[in-house]
C-alpha cells in the first residue's frame, strides 16, 4: 500500500520536475507562439502581415529590453521591485522633449523622421534618468534600508514615486499625447520579401542593439559590472568580500535609469509621447523581467524579445489594446511552471 | 421643527449615534452606552440638519458617502495587507468587478432604440442586495483566481500580478462593448430605496413606514444613500473587529510576522494567505458595487490605477495598516485632503497663471504630487501611520501586558 502511494508521489514530482524544467519552459513559450501563429493563419492573414509583425515584435522586445534590464539590474541588485521603472521611461522620452526644444530644428537625417538634434536629446536625456533614480534613492530608498525595511515597503514608496513622477510630467506637459515632430510622415519601407517597416523602426533597433553590447560589455569586462553581478547573485557574500555597496548602487541606478530613458525616448519616437505610456509598459517589462530571471541582465533581452514579439503577433487576431494583457498571461504561466524564470536555479526564486 | 429635518436627521443618526456609541466611555454599562451613543448622535444630526446651510449640508453628505466607500474598500485592503501582509496593487480589479457585476445584476437590459445605444450581457433585474451580493462573489471568484498561482511566490510576485489583472480587467471593461457597453458609460444603475423619495412610494415597505419618509423630496436622496453606505461601514468594521479577535484573526497576523514560524506550529499558510485574499478582495467588490449604485453611471476610466488603488492604499497606511478604525478614519481623512486641495489648488489659481498660463488648468495635478509626497513621507517617518495597530487584540493576552 505504502509502496503505491511513494510510487505516485514520486511520479508527481517528476512530473512537476519535467514541467519546471527550463526545456519545457522554453517549448511552451515556441508553442505559445506557433499555436498563435497558426490560429491567425487559419483566419487567412497573410504570411508577409505575419513576418511584418514580428519584425515589429522584435523590435518593441528591443525597447523593452532597454526598460527590463534596467528593472532586472535594480530588483537584482538592490533588491527593489521598481514599480516607478516605467515612469522613469516617460521621464526620459518627455526629458529628451525638453532638451528639443533647446536645440535648432535640424533637417531629417536619411530615411529617419529625425533630425540630429534627437540624438543630442538622447544623449542629454539619458543620464538625467540616471540622476533622477539615484536622486529617489538617496532621498527615500537609502533611509529604508537604514530601517531594514522589507522588500514590499520598498516597493510600496517606488509605486509613490512613480505617481510623484508621473505628476510632475503632468504638472509641465499636461495630459495630451504629443510626437517629437509633428506633422512629419513617417511612410514605411519594404524590407524584403514584402516586409514592411519604417526607418525609424530600424534605427529604434540597432540602437537598442547597440546600448545592449555595452551593457553587456560593461556587465562582463569592467570590475564594477563584476561587482553588480556578484551583488546581484549574492549579496551578503559580496559585502563580505568587500564590494563598494555604495558605488555598486549609484551605477546600478545610472545605468538602468539610463537605459529606461533611452527605452522611453524610443518608445516616445515609434508612437507618441503620453504621461501614462511607462505605466502601461510596467507590466510588459516585469513579466519579461520574470520571464528571464531577476538580476539576469541577459534574461531581461530575452524576456523582453519573447514578450515584444508575442505581443505583436498577437495582434494579428486580437485587438492590439490587448497587447499587455498578453504579457500578463506569459507572466502568469512563468509563475505557474517556473517561477524562477529560464536562467535560474531550481528551487531558486 | 419640519418634517423633512426630523427624517433627515434620523437617516444622518445612524452614523452619528454609531460613532457616538463607540465614543462612550467604556465604565458605563453596555446598555447606558447605546442609549446615550444613540441620543447624543441623534441630536447631532438634528444640530447638523437645523444648522448648517441646506447646500453645504449636501456636500457634506455626498463627501460622507464617498467616504464610506472609500472606508468599506480600505476596511477590504486592511484584511489583505493590515493584518496578513499581502501586496495587491490591483485594487482597482476587485472594485469594477465589483461595481459592473452588481450593474449587470440590477439592470435591465434595454429595448427598442434603446438597444441600439447601450449593451450588456445581461440584465436580471435584480434588488440592490443581490447586486451587492453578486459582486462579492464575482470579485472573491477573481480574487481565487489570481491568488492560487502567485500567493504561494514571493510577496513581490503578487503585486506585479495584481497590477496585471487590473490593467486586464479595465482593458476588458474598455474594449468588451457586449460585456457592458464598452467604452461608452453604463447607465442607468438603479438606487437602493429610492422609491422613498417619490410620491409612488415603495411597494414592498409597510404604509406607517412608508409614511415616515413621506416628506422626503427627490432631493434628499443622499441622505438615504448615505444611511445604506454607512450601515455597510458599520458591518464591515464589526464583523472585520470580530474577525480579527478570533483564531483566524490572530492566525493571519503570525502569517504576516513570521511565516515559518506559523507553518512550523501546523499552521497551513497558504490556505490562510489565500483566505485573506478572498476575504479582502470580497469586501473590495462590496466597495464596487455601493459606488456603482451610487454613480448611476459608471465607466471603465473610473477604476484607473491612482483613483481605485493608489488612494486606497494612502488612506490605509495614514490611517494605520492593520487597524480597522484607523483604515475608516484614513478614507475620510485622505478624501478629505483630495477634495480639500480641489479648493485650495483652486485659490491658487492666480498664482499658478502668474507662473505659466497652462498652469491653473493643470492644477488639479499639484493634488497627485501632494498624495505620493505624503505616501513616501508616512513611509519615511511614520511607517504605523496615525493610528498603529492594536497590539494586543486577544482578550486572553491584552489585559494582563497591557
Amino acid at each position: 500500500m505504502s509502496q503505491v502511494v511513494s510510487t505516485r508521489m514520486r511520479l508527481e514530482e517528476r512530473v512537476k520536475r519535467v514541467l519546471g524544467s527550463r526545456g519545457a519552459l522554453i517549448a511552451l513559450l515556441a508553442l505559445l507562439i506557433v499555436a498563435m501563429w497558426l490560429l491567425a493563419a487559419a483566419q487567412g492573414i497573410p504570411g508577409q502581415r505575419l513576418l511584418s509583425l514580428l519584425v515589429r515584435g522584435v523590435m518593441l522586445g528591443g525597447i523593452l529590453a532597454l526598460g527590463a534590464i534596467g528593472l532586472s539590474l535594480i530588483f537584482g541588485v538592490l533588491r527593489i521591485p521598481n514599480f516607478a521603472h516605467g515612469d522613469m521611461m516617460t521621464a526620459g522620452a518627455y526629458l529628451a522633449l525638453l532638451a528639443l526644444s533647446f536645440l535648432p530644428l535640424g533637417a531629417p537625417l536619411g530615411p529617419f523622421s529625425f533630425g540630429y538634434e534627437l540624438l543630442v536629446a538622447l544623449v542629454v536625456a539619458m543620464p538625467l534618468v540616471g540622476l533622477l533614480g539615484y536622486t529617489v534613492d538617496r532621498l527615500v530608498f537609502r533611509r529604508l534600508r537604514a530601517q531594514r525595511s522589507p522588500p514590499v515597503i520598498m516597493a510600496m514608496a517606488a509605486l509613490g514615486s512613480a505617481f510623484l513622477v508621473r505628476s510632475l510630467i503632468y504638472l509641465f506637459w499636461g495630459a495630451d499625447f504629443v510626437f517629437y515632430y509633428t506633422g512629419r510622415a513617417r511612410p514605411a519601407i519594404e524590407l524584403f520579401a514584402g516586409i514592411r517597416v519604417r526607418p525609424d523602426q530600424l534605427f529604434i533597433l540597432g540602437l537598442a542593439l547597440a546600448m545592449i553590447v555595452l551593457v553587456y560589455l560593461l556587465l562582463e569586462r569592467t570590475k564594477m559590472g563584476k561587482a553588480m553581478r556578484a551583488t546581484a547573485d549574492n549579496p551578503e557574500l559580496a559585502r563580505v568580500t568587500g564590494i563598494d555597496t555604495e558605488s555598486v548602487i549609484r551605477w546600478t541606478w545610472l545605468i538602468g535609469g539610463g537605459l529606461a530613458g533611452a527605452g522611453g525616448i524610443m518608445y516616445g519616437l515609434d508612437a507618441q509621447l503620453r504621461p501614462e505610456m511607462g505605466w502601461w509598459l510596467l507590466l510588459p517589462l516585469f513579466a519579461a523581467v520574470i520571464l528571464g530571471t531577476i538580476g539576469n541582465a541577459y534574461g531581461a533581452l530575452v524576456g523582453a524579445l519573447v514578450i515584444g514579439i508575442v505581443w505583436q503577433v498577437s495582434t494579428a487576431f486580437l485587438n492590439p489594446a490587448y497587447g499587455p494583457g498578453v504579457a500578463f498571461v506569459i507572466l502568469i504561466l512563468v509563475l505557474l511552471f517556473r517561477p524562477q524564470g529560464i536562467f535560474g536555479r531550481p528551487g531558486g526564486s | 421643527m419640519s418634517d423633512v429635518v426630523l427624517v433627515r436627521s434620523l437617516l444622518l443618526a445612524i452614523p452619528l449615534a454609531f460613532l457616538a456609541t463607540r465614543a462612550m466611555p467604556r465604565r458605563l454599562p453596555p446598555a447606558a452606552r447605546l442609549v446615550l451613543g444613540v441620543g447624543a448622535g441623534w441630536l447631532a444630526a438634528l444640530a447638523l440638519v437645523l444648522l448648517v446651510p441646506v447646500g453645504i449640508m449636501a456636500y457634506l453628505v455626498s463627501f460622507a458617502i464617498v467616504g464610506s466607500i472609500y472606508a468599506v474598500i480600505a476596511l477590504g485592503l486592511n484584511v489583505q495587507w493590515g493584518y496578513t501582509g499581502l501586496f495587491n496593487i490591483g485594487i482597482a480589479a476587485f472594485f469594477a468587478v465589483g461595481a459592473f457585476t452588481s450593474a449587470l445584476f440590477t439592470t435591465t437590459p434595454p429595448t427598442g432604440a434603446a438597444a441600439a445605444f447601450t449593451q450588456q450581457a445581461f440584465g436580471l433585474g435584480a434588488p440592490f442586495l443581490v447586486g451587492v451580493l453578486a459582486a462579492g462573489v464575482a470579485a472573491g471568484v477573481l480574487a481565487a483566481v489570481v491568488g492560487g498561482p502567485t500567493l504561494r511566490l514571493r510577496d513581490d510576485y503578487l503585486a506585479i500580478a495584481t497590477i496585471g489583472i487590473a490593467e486586464l480587467v479595465r482593458l476588458i471593461f474598455q474594449n468588451e462593448r457586449w460585456l457592458a457597453n464598452g467604452p461608452q458609460p453604463f447607465r442607468g444603475i438603479p438606487q437602493p430605496l429610492s422609491c422613498l423619495v417619490r410620491d409612488a412610494g415603495c411597494p414592498y415597505l409597510p404604509a406607517p413606514l412608508m409614511e415616515l419618509f413621506a416628506p422626503l423630496a427627490p432631493r434628499d436622496y443622499t441622505y438615504v444613500y448615505l444611511a445604506i453606505t454607512a450601515l455597510f461601514v458599520i458591518v464591515t468594521f464589526l464583523v472585520l473587529e470580530r474577525a480579527i479577535r478570533s483564531p483566524w484573526g490572530r492566525l493571519l497576523r503570525a502569517v504576516r510576522e513570521e511565516e515559518d514560524a506559523a507553518a512550523m506550529n501546523g499552521k497551513d499558510v497558504a490556505r490562510a494567505k489565500l483566505q485573506a485574499f478572498v476575504v479582502g478582495a470580497v469586501i473590495m467588490g462590496i466597495g464596487g458595487a455601493l459606488y456603482a449604485h451610487y454613480m448611476v453611471a459608471i465607466d471603465y476610466s473610473h477604476f484607473d490605477p491612482l483613483y481605485a488603488t493608489f488612494i486606497i492604499w494612502v488612506m490605509l497606511m495614514l490611517g494605520g495598516s492593520g487597524n480597522n478604525r484607523g483604515a475608516i478614519i484614513g478614507a475620510f481623512v485622505i478624501w478629505g485632503v483630495w477634495t480639500g486641495a480641489a479648493f485650495a489648488v483652486d485659490a491658487l489659481r492666480p498664482v499658478l497663471a502668474a507662473i505659466s498660463p497652462e498652469l491653473p488648468a493643470r492644477g488639479p495635478y499639484l493634488r497627485l504630487m501632494l498624495i505620493a509626497l505624503l505616501l513616501i513621507f508616512i513611509l519615511l517617518f511614520r511607517p504605523k501611520g496615525l493610528i498603529g495597530e492594536e497590539r494586543f487584540v486577544s482578550r486572553h493576552t491584552g489585559e494582563r501586558e497591557a
